[in-house]
């Protein structure tokens, strides 16, 4: 929330920037005394999670480009160069890697966080739809580092992705071939592409930093949501930032770190596809193509509709729905908690999520292929039927008469 | 709308003539717009295939090695061209199939006019119909099909099997079954002489 500054510089030199660059003003509103409610759980901690990730992605990116090789000739050779021979090689590269899955990991918790207590609501839309575009720019980011590994699954996975935007002849002959070959630099996924995706990789990340500035600078306007959803209404509802919740979040980062730790150092490639150490060959495509797993839900998405234009409409409208979500809701009540009817709802969403994730790494055949349809219809119903709808007819339950009174009525003491 | 100082200065009454200020803003915003839609250009055309990709455009095959039933991939444009000496057997199967059983109508020939027929006369080489040479990439993603070596499994039409998703071509390269929209292309080519193609 808005509130008056409680900065008083101190010294000589920090009276002088104050006049000027006010940055200690700033990071002292901002970040040390600002109020947010005290009854914040862990899974608001996901937001210094991912800052923290894309810390290491940005760090850890940057060093591997020293070593690597844009090149159809030396991509692959590179990496496993960076593996071998170069000094802590696979320790940047793997955490590179690594990082990317517990980034995704991290922005899908906080992505349901924000749906489950309802985040997305008035006055957040703006906030949320922030955070809806860095989700996107991360799935771009993603999909190109991983081109960038030049192995088989990385060269067939740019064939088919970029191949998608060719439905678009089926609306206009020849545009989506004018369009794939403008993507390409060329008649097929070859130099040119690579050294684009590379370009692009590495401006991304920078790109995701700036939206992740303003994600924030959206949130400090309103302030933090809370569990019960109701609104801070006096100072006794909030404590400052620091130290409070700059430990909480420290804590949390440092236990996430414990599993990424243990996933970088003891299955570095557990969730890779070993396909992907087999160098890049345009005369041969491996008998299943399958994504990362943090694409796998939009993957059967689109394997689930039959038609190839449709497919992609799909694939792309699974991400473009939640954009509206803050219109498509009518509840007024924004904590799940306090949602009888729209509770049950959404914990099949996340089984929903789930089973198209395990749908999309399976072959699109009988009935992987029915239940895979079946979930996709239930993933864009939750948004477009089932969120306007039993925001009219729910009754909720009572809301506590503030946050203090919550946070002191489950202690047993008297509000 | 006469500004109030209108009566005692003149030049300023001239100024404020609505007119003439929208010219010239509407004249500045057109020109920045515009100049900006140019300068825009290079930035997008530089994306598209370059001089030196352009120019490795054509190439030479000897198909006097290729017996009947073998076929050969050559690399064209950074594309895999299928090229096949099909058996009578072959040949007499794809000309058997009716234009109606086939899911798309159209010969996707270079070498003819679009709206040819997917007649297999129209997919092989013209007065040499035991050869075809065609694009070999899956109409549906861009997968390269199974069906040119000798264990490949070619799918129920004996020609091409797509491992992607299932896609089935005939021996005329002609989808006949699975998610696949068109037939797969034919690129230029020309017999330079009895056995020899310039592809491109």
């Amino acid at each position: 929330m808005a509130h008056e500054s409680t900065y008083k510089p101190s010294t000589g030199i920090e009276r002088w920037l104050d006049s000027r660059l006010p940055i200690p003003r700033l990071m002292n509103d901002q970040f040390m005394v600002f109020p947010t409610p005290r009854n914040l759980n862990y899974w608001w901690t996901f937001g210094a999670i991912l800052t923290f990730m894309l810390g290491v992605q940005i760090v850890t990116g940057i060093v591997l480009a020293m070593h690597y090789q844009p090149t159809t000739e030396g991509a692959f050779e590179s990496v496993e160069r960076i593996m071998r021979d170069v000094n802590w090689g696979w320790l940047l590269r793997y955490a590179h890697a690594v990082g990317a899955s517990m980034f995704f990991l991290a922005a899908f918790v906080h992505t349901f966080r924000g749906l489950y207590y309802g985040s997305y609501k008035a006055p957040r839309e703006i906030l949320w739809m922030l955070g809806v575009l860095i989700l996107f720019l991360m799935i771009a980011t993603a999909f190109m580092g991983y081109s960038l590994v030049w192995g088989q699954m990385s060269f067939w996975a740019v064939t088919v992705i970029t191949n998608l935007f060719s439905s678009l002849d089926s609306v206009v002959p020849g545009l989506g071939t004018t369009l794939v070959q403008w993507i390409w630099g060329g008649f097929s996924v070859g130099e040119p592409t690579l050294n684009r995706l590379f370009a692009l990789h590495y401006l991304f990340p920078f790109v995701i930093a700036g939206v992740v500035i303003l994600h924030i600078w959206a949130l400090h306007i309103p302030g933090s949501n809370n569990p019960t959803g109701v609104d801070v209404k006096t100072p006794s509802d909030t404590l400052p930032f620091h130290p409070y919740y700059t430990i909480k979040d420290g804590f949390a980062v440092v236990v996430f770190c414990i599993v990424f730790g243990v996933l970088l150092f003891y299955a570095p490639n557990w969730l890779g596809h070993t396909d992907n150490y087999i160098p890049a060959n345009p005369l041969q495509t491996p008998p299943h193509i399958v994504p990362e797993w943090y694409f796998l839900p939009f993957y059967a998405i689109l394997r689930a509709i039959p038609d190839k234009l449709f497919g992609v409409i799909g694939l792309m409208g699974a991400i473009i729905v939640l954009f509206f979500i803050p219109w498509l809701d009518t509840s007024r009540i924004r904590s799940v908690s306090y949602r009888p009817i729209f509770k049950w709802f959404f914990w099949l969403f996340v089984i929903c999520c789930l089973a198209l994730g395990y749908l999309g790494s399976q072959a699109p055949e009988g009935w992987y292929l029915f239940f895979g349809r079946v979930f996709t219809i239930y993933y864009f119903a939750f948004f477009l039927i089932i969120m306007p709808v039993v925001g009219l007819i729910e009754r909720p339950k009572r809301l506590p008469g503030s946050i203090t009174e919550s946070v002191l009525a489950k202690h047993g003491g008297a509000a | 709308m006469a500004n109030s100082d209108s009566s005692t200065n003149p030049s300023l009454a001239y100024d404020d003539d609505p007119s003439r200020r929208d010219v010239i803003l509407i004249g500045a915003g057109a020109f920045a717009a515009i100049g900006g839609a140019v300068a825009l250009w290079p930035l997008i055309d530089q994306m598209n295939p370059d001089a030196s990709t352009l120019s490795l455009a054509s190439i030479d095959v000897d198909l006097a090695p290729i017996d009947e039933g073998q076929a050969i991939t050559v690399m064209w444009r950074g594309k895999p061209i299928f090229i096949r000496h099909r058996t009578a057997k072959e040949v007499e199967e794809a000309k058997d199939v009716k234009l109606d059983d086939l899911v798309d109508p159209l010969a996707r020939n270079a070498n003819l006019p679009d709206d040819a027929p997917a007649t297999d006369a129209n997919r092989a080489a013209a007065d040499k119909e035991p050869w075809l040479v065609m694009i070999g990439i899956c109409t549906h993603l861009g997968c390269i099909p199974k069906g040119q070596a000798i264990g490949d499994y070619k799918g129920e039409y004996g020609g091409w099997f797509c491992p992607c998703h299932g896609s089935q071509y005939d021996t005329s390269g002609r989808i006949r079954k699975g998610p696949a929209p068109e037939n797969m292309y034919i690129p230029p080519y020309a017999f330079t002489s009895d056995t020899k193609i310039k592809i491109g």
